[in-house]
């Protein structure tokens, strides 16, 4: 037990630093970086708690995807500092405005938070048994019982797709693009000519080579 | 549950033994070579010719799209691993559930392909 | 106070001890991998490979190793040092600690958890930060694209790497990769899942950019890809995380497919030390099919390689995947639960 609670405090101790970390960092891919450490030991808390199919698709989805696309925007952000600090006091009143509604809001949303009735239920709930490992207890019902929220995943997942080719897509003129098919399907007859050459007279203009 | 976290443990131990491993090879060098560094030594290389321009330049839009469209997939296997482990426990609901949301998504893999986005120009 | 000796001092004693042995194992394997390449290369192309160092040339990875480590550490100006020297380090960690839930025996494995496999998918989807951080971090061009190049291309094969793991799945129905290995007691997945199974294995090559793959490295165009800047030790260590990540490829591809430490057609025993023996056989099997290729086939450009993992791989193996599961379903071949 004690071991538990020593890597609970380790890893919620990091996860938090590195929290501090992404905001305070000067650089924004050391940014990035540090929020890396900070999935990583969200995972590890999920271990701690027998969450270990959930602590996996963390690292598998949130570092190992989307992290890297946010290091893709944040290496090639050519962002220069000086500016960018010049520019932060103009920014300030939309800056302060904003922050002040959010805090104002999870103020009054933490006043009015009330237990659903329906929790103490679902904590009293027996945990599937040991045989059970969570990932087939997650499988059991999310494909049947949760099948509209499901769904609803894989369309916004379409939207995504479609949303991303939309915004990114842009075709450069003048690419010449392998065509297998047609290279493939070239014939012998279609590109070679044999031509008998004549002594000092050369192949006419009309036969040139391609 | 405790069982779960002893199977868990020798990862731990694992990655502070690697780690420890990495840092000693690393620091090896540091202790065993002689360092002489020198300010053409140490400029990037770049064939030859003085370094012009920051190596840290834009990079072609290409790259986004491969890891958002990325990002979605992996999304796809991710809800495809429990499925995969309890397909025998959900049945034929479970399964055609599935193969709707991939029939969704594969409308929009059909859909990148038509329009190009799977090309590398 | 005995509890504490009994219950954690002696089973951590033990496990460190183990770990050590795995990594001392892994890095004598890594170091005459190196030397069979050149080997198996040489005696391709009629040459005759290292033979000056020892019988055989076989102190050749030790002199290597030796020379590498008396070389200098070079820290270019410009580059962000701190990033520059961890990612040879990240890269080098996650190869060696994917080692922990591999079996090489029944019942012979560090850390049996529920998600093995999940466990090794994950640590595979961490090896781009090794090479996109090391190519940021140089400051130099041909870094900076090595590093996008590997970045994109690993990450385009990895989904068909993903949905060839679900369809192994499928016939298991566990991701511990102990029942995955003694769910192919009868047969072999490679047989019933044919075509996943050289799906997986190019995939394997181009996760672990290896020839026909290795454009990230590239020699030939971009020198030598996201490590040009490093020297010494640092260098070492992408080296290293590259072959054990070959080892660890080629161990995944035994353990998935080829039926991991079963004997085949049951000939010996499969307990240990036989299970390990048959393990290791595969596994250098599949290593010596790595090489092969590489002498064989030229690079790919890398256009083609973008469309077979899109286009070809992607939609290939999700078909199977369909199929694999229609199959199942409807012959009634899903596995019970365990």
């Amino acid at each position: 037990m004690i071991v538990q609670a020593i890597c609970f405090y380790i890893f919620s101790a990091i996860a938090v630093a590195s929290g501090v970390m992404v905001i305070a960092a000067r650089n924004p891919v050391h940014s990035v970086l540090f929020l890396i450490l900070a999935f990583f030991n969200a995972a590890g808390l999920f271990v701690l708690m027998g969450a270990e199919f959930l602590a996996m698709i963390l690292v598998i989805v949130y570092v190992g995807a989307v992290a890297v696309l946010f290091l893709f925007v944040v290496m090639m952000l050519d962002i220069d500092f000086a500016q960018l600090r010049s520019g932060a006091v103009r920014y300030l009143p939309i800056g302060a405005t904003v922050g002040i509604i959010l805090a104002v809001e999870l103020v009054l949303m933490f006043a009015a938070w009330v237990f659903a009735p329906e929790v103490g239920q679902a904590l009293a709930a027996p945990m599937p048994g040991a045989h059970v490992t969570n990932t087939a207890a997650l499988g059991d019902l999310l494909y049947t019982k949760y099948v509209y929220a499901f769904q609803a995943a894989g369309i916004i997942l379409l939207i995504a797709m479609i949303g991303a080719i939309v915004l990114t897509l842009r075709h450069k003129p003048d690419v010449r693009r392998q065509k297998i098919g047609v290279q493939v399907s070239r014939r012998r007859t279609e590109t070679i000519a044999l031509v008998k050459v004549k002594a000092r007279e050369g192949i006419g203009e009309e036969e040139g080579v391609r | 549950m405790n069982e779960l976290l002893h199977g868990y443990l020798p990862i731990l131990i694992f990655l502070i033994i690697a780690g420890g491993v990495a840092l000693v090879i690393l620091g090896a060098s540091l202790v065993l070579a002689r360092q002489n560094p020198d300010s053409e030594k140490l400029s990037p290389y770049e064939c030859g010719f003085e370094p012009f321009a920051d190596a840290r330049a834009k990079f072609d839009v290409r790259f986004y799209l491969v890891a958002i469209l990325f990002i979605i997939f992996d999304l796809e296997v991710a809800f495809l691993f429990p499925w995969a482990v309890s397909l025998a426990h959900i049945g034929l609901f479970g399964f055609f559930s599935m193969i709707v949301f991939l029939a969704v998504l594969t409308i929009g893999f059909i859909y990148e392909w038509r329009k190009g986005a799977l090309e590398w120009e | 106070m005995s509890d504490f000796w009994s219950g954690y001092f002696w089973p951590t004693v033990i496990t460190i001890l183990e770990i050590l042995l795995v990594v001392i194992v892994i890095a004598v394997a890594m170091a005459y991998l190196t030397y069979f390449e050149r080997k198996v290369l040489a005696l391709m192309q009629r040459r005759k490979g290292p033979n000056v160092i020892g019988p055989f040339g076989l102190w050749q990875p030790w002199a290597d190793a030796l020379k590498l480590a008396t070389k200098e550490t070079i820290i270019p100006s410009g580059a962000n040092a701190t990033i520059f020297l961890m990612a040879p380090m990240l890269l080098f960690m996650l190869s060696l600690v994917a080692w922990a839930v591999i079996p090489f025996g029944e019942g012979l494995v560090l850390a049996d958890i529920n998600v093995g496999i999940l466990y090794l998918f994950a640590i595979s989807s961490l090896g781009v930060y090794g090479i996109i951080m090391a190519g940021w971090a140089s400051n130099s061009k041909y870094a900076f694209l090595g590093g996008l190049r590997s970045a994109a291309q690993m990450v385009s094969y990895e989904v068909s790497i993903g949905f060839v793991l679900v369809t192994v799945l499928l016939c298991v129905g566990s991701l511990n990769l102990s029942q995955i290995v003694l769910a192919q007691q009868h047969v072999w997945f490679f047989i019933p899942l044919f075509p996943m199974f050289i799906v997986f294995f190019i995939s394997g090559l181009a996760e672990t950019n290896r020839a026909p793959f290795d454009l990230p490295e590239g020699e030939s165009e971009l020198v030598a890809g996201f490590f040009v800047e490093y020297s010494s030790m640092s260098f070492a260590l992408f080296y290293l995380g590259e072959y054990v990540n070959m080892i660890l490829m080629s161990a995944m591809t035994s353990i998935l497919f080829l039926g991991g430490w079963l004997p085949p057609f049951g000939i010996t025993p499969a307990h240990a030390p036989y299970g390990t023996i048959w393990f290791i056989l595969k596994i250098s099997f599949v290593l010596f099919a790595f090489l092969w290729v590489r002498a064989t086939f030229p690079r790919f450009r890398y256009d083609q390689l973008m469309r077979l993992g899109w286009k070809v791989f992607l939609p290939a193996s999700l078909f199977w995947l369909v199929l694999t599961a229609g199959v199942l379903v409807w012959a009634g071949w899903l596995p019970a639960r365990v």
